[in-house]
């Protein structure tokens, strides 16, 4: 039963997010994306000139930027195989829990409730070469003789941010994986048994299948964020050492506020903006794929 | 295979909470203590001197005020204009709203350095620098894709039954919204706020750039600068105090409401 007046009533029902939609991110969106074509800097004087494709131009020549493509590419590939790695294993090995779930869960949620800059401090601590946690370890043990200055080399830097985010993050993969083994029948197990099916052709005809829109989520949620990482590097090393951890965000950052260059930075995220739907595209298509072979 | 499994868990379970529990009993550790190379892992006497100067000698108190309200407010804006959103789009055609949740997520996925310097333009503009407006207009807006994706999951499921006898009884469809369809979704309207709040709570980049003011920072601004990443005496015992007090509410808050917000951060797998 449509009252009268419905259609003008939904339009204000709609509104308010709309309204803050358009101000907060679609406009900015549209903004960035011009300006990526203009000269806007300090030698302007702020004022945008036309410059056609001429910063994505100097995208392609600047070496510092394939440095952060790089980069960034490094830390989420190993990043989220990690974490997927270990949340598929924890998810699995949960499974075998009757009770006690919920204190494990609580336990795992804790790191990833932690704000990322605050997971920074915390690492940056551990890390750290004289008062950090993790030498006196290594020390006491005496599996080092000295102690490592683990964020001052380029190699040890990188995999202490990828520590610190596989910490953070591994427990939300595990979280939504296991409600995703909350869905599959039971039946199924049984049925796989009564087959003389074992431990691997259950999880590979019965729970991987179900699990594969929780998977197709967790990968697409933490291969974004992994890839737009700014709080944790910008904290833990800011970029360092040599820019060996330089990501694109941080690079774009720096372009923006400390150069002032704003059209240049502008075209940095919008390169990064079509690589990531590409990905993203790709992935879909991938899983898609594999999801109509197996049903 | 069970003993392994167990034997796993277990060693995660201790490898989540160290990281915390070294931070924590730092935290109680005199500065003669934390200065001792290599560093004690349990405190000789334990003190709450770090606390007591974070919110008396530094800005802590006032940090935490000003995440509190940022977090609040936009988390309490975007619930507000997420649900009359996602009610409508629960009763219009399928196509118009599975065209709009779509076109949210997308958005959603966008990284936020894509609007940073339009938002830092527009802030500055609006003279809401170093202004609690500054920010939570933006976490609000942020927060509305995935708000709106949840609820409109939620409002569907409400029979429309229920509605058409509203609409006997002579309700407008604004008052059948506040005064039925509100209350009914408590507990989505709660776990969509919680999310909301955690988000704007957690957020760096913006709060980094919109507030450089020392009584405007937000916590978590406040606790990564405090570090002083660049100067020589870093203050540990106050970096301890620091990361524990900032994460204490949060880590609360989830361990009581872990099962809803879980369940929210899944439902759209579910679909």
């Amino acid at each position: 039963m449509q009252k009268r007046g419905g259609r003008s009533l939904e339009i204000f029902f709609y509104l308010p997010a709309a309204a803050l939609l358009g101000l907060v991110v679609v406009y900015p969106m549209a903004r960035t994306a011009f300006l990526s074509f203009t000269r806007t800097n300090l030698a302007t004087g702020f004022h945008s000139e036309f410059a056609g494709l001429q910063n994505y131009r100097r995208l392609i020549a600047d070496s510092r930027f394939h440095n952060a493509l790089w980069v960034t590419t490094t830390f989420t590939v190993l990043s989220v195989a990690l974490e997927f790695a270990l949340g598929l294993l924890l998810a699995l090995a949960a499974e075998t829990f009757i009770r006690g779930r919920s204190l494990i869960r609580a336990i795992f949620l804790a790191p990833w409730t932690l704000p990322t800059a605050i997971v920074a401090v915390l690492w940056a601590w551990i890390f750290n070469d004289q008062y950090g946690v993790l030498n006196a370890l290594l020390l006491r043990a005496h599996i080092v003789q000295t102690p490592i200055a683990w964020l001052a080399s380029p190699v040890s830097a990188m995999a202490s941010i990828i520590i610190a985010d596989v910490w953070k993050t591994t427990p939300f993969v595990f979280l939504v994986l296991l409600a995703g083994m909350q869905n599959v029948p039971r039946e199924l197990y049984e049925a796989v048994e009564m087959d003389g099916g074992g431990a691997w052709s259950k999880f590979r005809h019965v729970t991987w299948p179900f699990l594969l829109p929780f998977v197709f989520i967790a990968l697409v949620f933490r291969l974004i964020q992994g890839f737009a990482i700014f709080d944790l590097v910008y904290v833990m090393t800011g970029g360092g050492p040599g820019g060996s951890t330089e990501t694109v965000s941080v690079y774009s950052y720096q372009t923006y506020m400390r150069y002032l260059d704003i059209g240049y930075g502008s075209a940095q995220v919008g390169a990064v903006v079509i690589i990531l739907a590409a990905a993203a595209y790709l992935l879909y298509r991938l899983l898609l794929r594999q999801y109509a072979h197996l049903s | 295979m069970r003993t392994l499994a167990k034997i796993l868990i277990v060693a995660f379970c201790v490898l989540a909470a160290a990281p915390i529990a070294w931070h924590v009993l730092s935290s109680l550790k005199t500065p003669g203590e934390l200065a001792s190379i290599p560093p004690t892992i349990w405190p000789r006497s334990a003190t709450l001197d770090n606390y007591r100067e974070l919110f008396t000698r530094r800005s802590f108190g006032r940090y935490y005020a000003n995440s509190f309200v940022i977090a609040a407010l936009s988390s309490l804006l975007c619930v507000a204009a997420g649900s009359l959103a996602a009610y409508s789009l629960a009763r219009t055609s399928t196509v118009v709203r599975k065209l709009t949740t779509s076109s949210l997520l997308i958005v959603a996925f966008f990284p936020p350095i894509v609007l940073l310097f339009p938002l830092y333009e527009m802030v500055r503009a609006a003279g809401l620098m170093n202004h609690a407006w500054g920010l939570i207009l933006p976490y609000a807006a942020l927060n509305l894709p995935l708000t709106i994706w949840l609820l409109t999951g939620y409002f569907e499921q409400i029979p429309y039954e229920i509605e058409e006898a509203a609409a006997m009884d002579g309700l407008s469809r604004l008052q059948t919204f506040v005064k039925v369809i509100l209350p009914l979704s408590a507990p989505a309207l709660a776990t969509t706020g919680m999310l909301a709040f955690i988000f704007a709570w957690n957020e760096f980049l913006f709060a980094l750039t919109f507030m450089n003011r020392e009584s405007s920072k937000t916590i978590t601004v406040g606790v990564a600068t405090l570090s002083g990443a660049f100067t020589y005496e870093i203050p540990w015992g106050l970096l301890a105090a620091g990361v524990v007090a900032s994460s204490f509410p949060l880590i609360l808050l989830v361990t009581v409401f872990q099962r809803r917000i879980v369940a929210g951060l899944t439902a759209g797998a579910g679909k």
